[in-house]
């Protein structure tokens, strides 16, 4: 059972802050760190793993500092979002030589039980540079749980792995959460994290936007108003019945025709729309949600508003 | 030293395209003091050559050696997966060193030797000179080279600014510069085997200290440097 405590921790490049003032602990079980690309995922993931030096605060293992202390590695694994070089290498010899640095007794073993987990065994005996994206990936696994760590730290994971591969690396980490290792693993999809992670940690534009489990983030997520534009032939007329109505927090004219309609509860909303438009006799033409992606709806996490 | 960091080293070396023009360098040499021998008579044009491979070829295998065994991995990152290891920093260097050292001595330092006998058979002892001489110059070389990898993306410009530059141009133009150059160490070494060879005057104690505080400081530069291996996001 181990734990990754990050207190204060920021870090800063020059004068661009990649993180700013993170404090969380990650225990036993698995966590999701989510956030949008370019929030400080992988920052927080290399200052996690020891290849960080914190600007401000501590970043610790069980209490032990991480930078510049190789024995953690003792009991962390990672794989980096990096992709892997070592394409002169087959599988089998990259995964191999882990288990010797790690200084297993039986590196041979070792090796050929990280390559089945990850179902690699096959072909394992092929040069690096001749796999895929999500072979690549799963050698990288392999090299990085060769020594059974109680602690594995894995940067966008999924990124590149068929479905199939998906479920299963998905099943992995979820038997190595359920067996007490600490599990931490970046996302930017939301759907991918909420199916592994007990707990979620969001991070946006390098702060600590929300922790919780993922029924709460979830909530945070969904409750609040979304964004939509409606274009109809009689816009004012459609905006007075939209005022009058509870699921709408807000309306106005768009310059060039058309609402902006802001909505708290979008599931009355889908029922009312319709009726509205048929009573007061208004033809709706458009309907699109607005803020549909994924940063506007950390922005709402971070600053309250879309 | 790590047998395991020795067996990728090597690959790293001998695995890609670069081993090939690392291989290339000596071949040609050797060719070329064939070529002379069999056109001219012994002995002439000796001097030439074995300058011609000592100032240039020498280096510039010890350079393309140790960039290949540290460079390309730290400039992708991917050395990110060796250091995830419990193995000390330190150790990931020397190892790495070790490899580029054997290919410096192998392919930089023998074939002066190589040339020396082809070109003059009746003077073993001046071959043996040259091979001595290159092969402590080859271990500065390749300390220095090793370090610039672990500092500098650019390794291999500045490593052939020193060669061309530093070596070659100043070292030629001001003769204070013989001190502090890497060549100059193993000419004196060479001279103290040969006398008929130039001798530089930095004295053979100072020569053979300096090579190895060089050697020494470079590697455990470039180990202090791979502890403190900063992981960078593509973001």
């Amino acid at each position: 059972m181990s734990t990754l405590v990050l207190d204060g921790v920021s870090r800063w490049f020059g004068n661009v802050v990649a993180v700013n003032g993170v404090s969380m602990s990650i225990g036993p079980g698995i966590t999701g760190l989510l956030g949008p690309n370019g929030a400080g995922k992988t920052t927080l993931i290399a200052l996690m793993s020891g290849f960080l030096s914190p600007s401000a605060g501590t970043a610790t293992l069980d209490g032990a500092p991480l930078w510049r202390n190789t024995d953690v590695y003792r009991t962390l694994g990672l794989v980096p979002e990096r992709e892997l070089g070592f394409g002169y290498l087959t599988g089998r010899q990259l995964v191999r030589a882990s288990a010797e640095l790690h200084g297993l007794a039986d590196p041979g073993a070792a090796a050929e039980r990280a390559l089945e987990v990850v179902e690699m065994t096959e072909p394992a005996a092929r040069r690096i540079d001749t796999y895929s994206k999500g072979m690549r990936q799963r050698v990288k696994l392999a090299s990085a749980l060769v020594h059974d760590p109680a602690v594995l730290l894995l940067d966008e994971p999924f990124n590149g792995v068929d479905p199939r591969q998906r479920m299963h690396l998905m099943d992995l980490l979820r038997r190595m959460g359920a067996e007490g290792r600490t599990v931490l693993f970046s996302s930017h999809i939301l759907e991918e994290v909420e199916q592994v992670a007990r707990q979620i940690e969001v991070v946006v534009s390098g702060r600590h936007a929300a922790s919780g489990d993922f029924g709460q983030i979830r909530r945070l997520m969904t409750d609040r108003p979304v964004q939509y534009v409606v274009v109809s032939d009689a816009d004012r007329r459609l905006a007075a019945a939209l005022v009058a109505e509870e699921s709408v927090v807000g309306v106005a004219l768009r310059a060039r025709g058309g609402l902006d309609v802001s909505v708290a509860d979008f599931g009355t909303f889908a029922v009312r729309l319709p009726r509205l438009a048929r009573e007061h006799e208004v033809r709706i033409r458009e309907l699109v949600p607005t803020d549909d992606s994924l940063e506007s709806v950390f922005a709402y996490l971070v600053g309250g508003r879309p | 030293m790590n047998p395991t960091l020795v067996r990728l080293a090597s690959h790293a070396l001998l695995g890609r395209r670069r081993g090939l023009v690392l291989l290339a360098v000596p071949v040609v040499l050797v060719l070329l003091s064939v070529m002379m021998r069999l056109l001219t008579s012994e002995g002439v044009g000796q001097e030439a050559v074995l300058n011609l491979g000592y100032t240039l070829a020498l280096p510039l295998v010890a350079l393309l050696a140790a960039s290949a065994v540290l460079g390309p991995e730290v400039d992708d990152g991917s050395i990110v997966h060796l250091l995830a290891k419990p193995v000390n920093r330190h150790v990931v260097a020397f190892s790495k060193f070790v490899v580029a050292w054997t290919a410096a001595l192998v392919l930089g330092a023998l074939p002066l030797t190589l040339c020396s006998f082809v070109m003059d058979a009746s003077d073993p002892e001046q071959a043996l000179a040259w091979g001595v001489g290159g092969a402590v110059a080859a271990t500065a070389y390749t300390g220095l080279f090793m370090a610039l990898a672990a500092l500098t993306r650019h390794a291999v410009v500045v490593g052939l600014l020193v060669v061309l530059l530093w070596e070659g141009l100043l070292g030629n133009l001001f003769t204070g510069v013989r001190w502090v150059s890497l060549g100059t160490w193993g000419r004196d070494v060479a001279h103290a085997l040969d006398e008929a060879l130039y001798d530089p005057g930095v004295g053979l104690g100072y020569a053979l200290g300096a090579a190895a505080v060089l050697a020494t400081g470079a590697v455990w530069l470039a180990g202090d440097r791979l502890r403190s291996f900063t992981l960078r996001g593509d973001e």
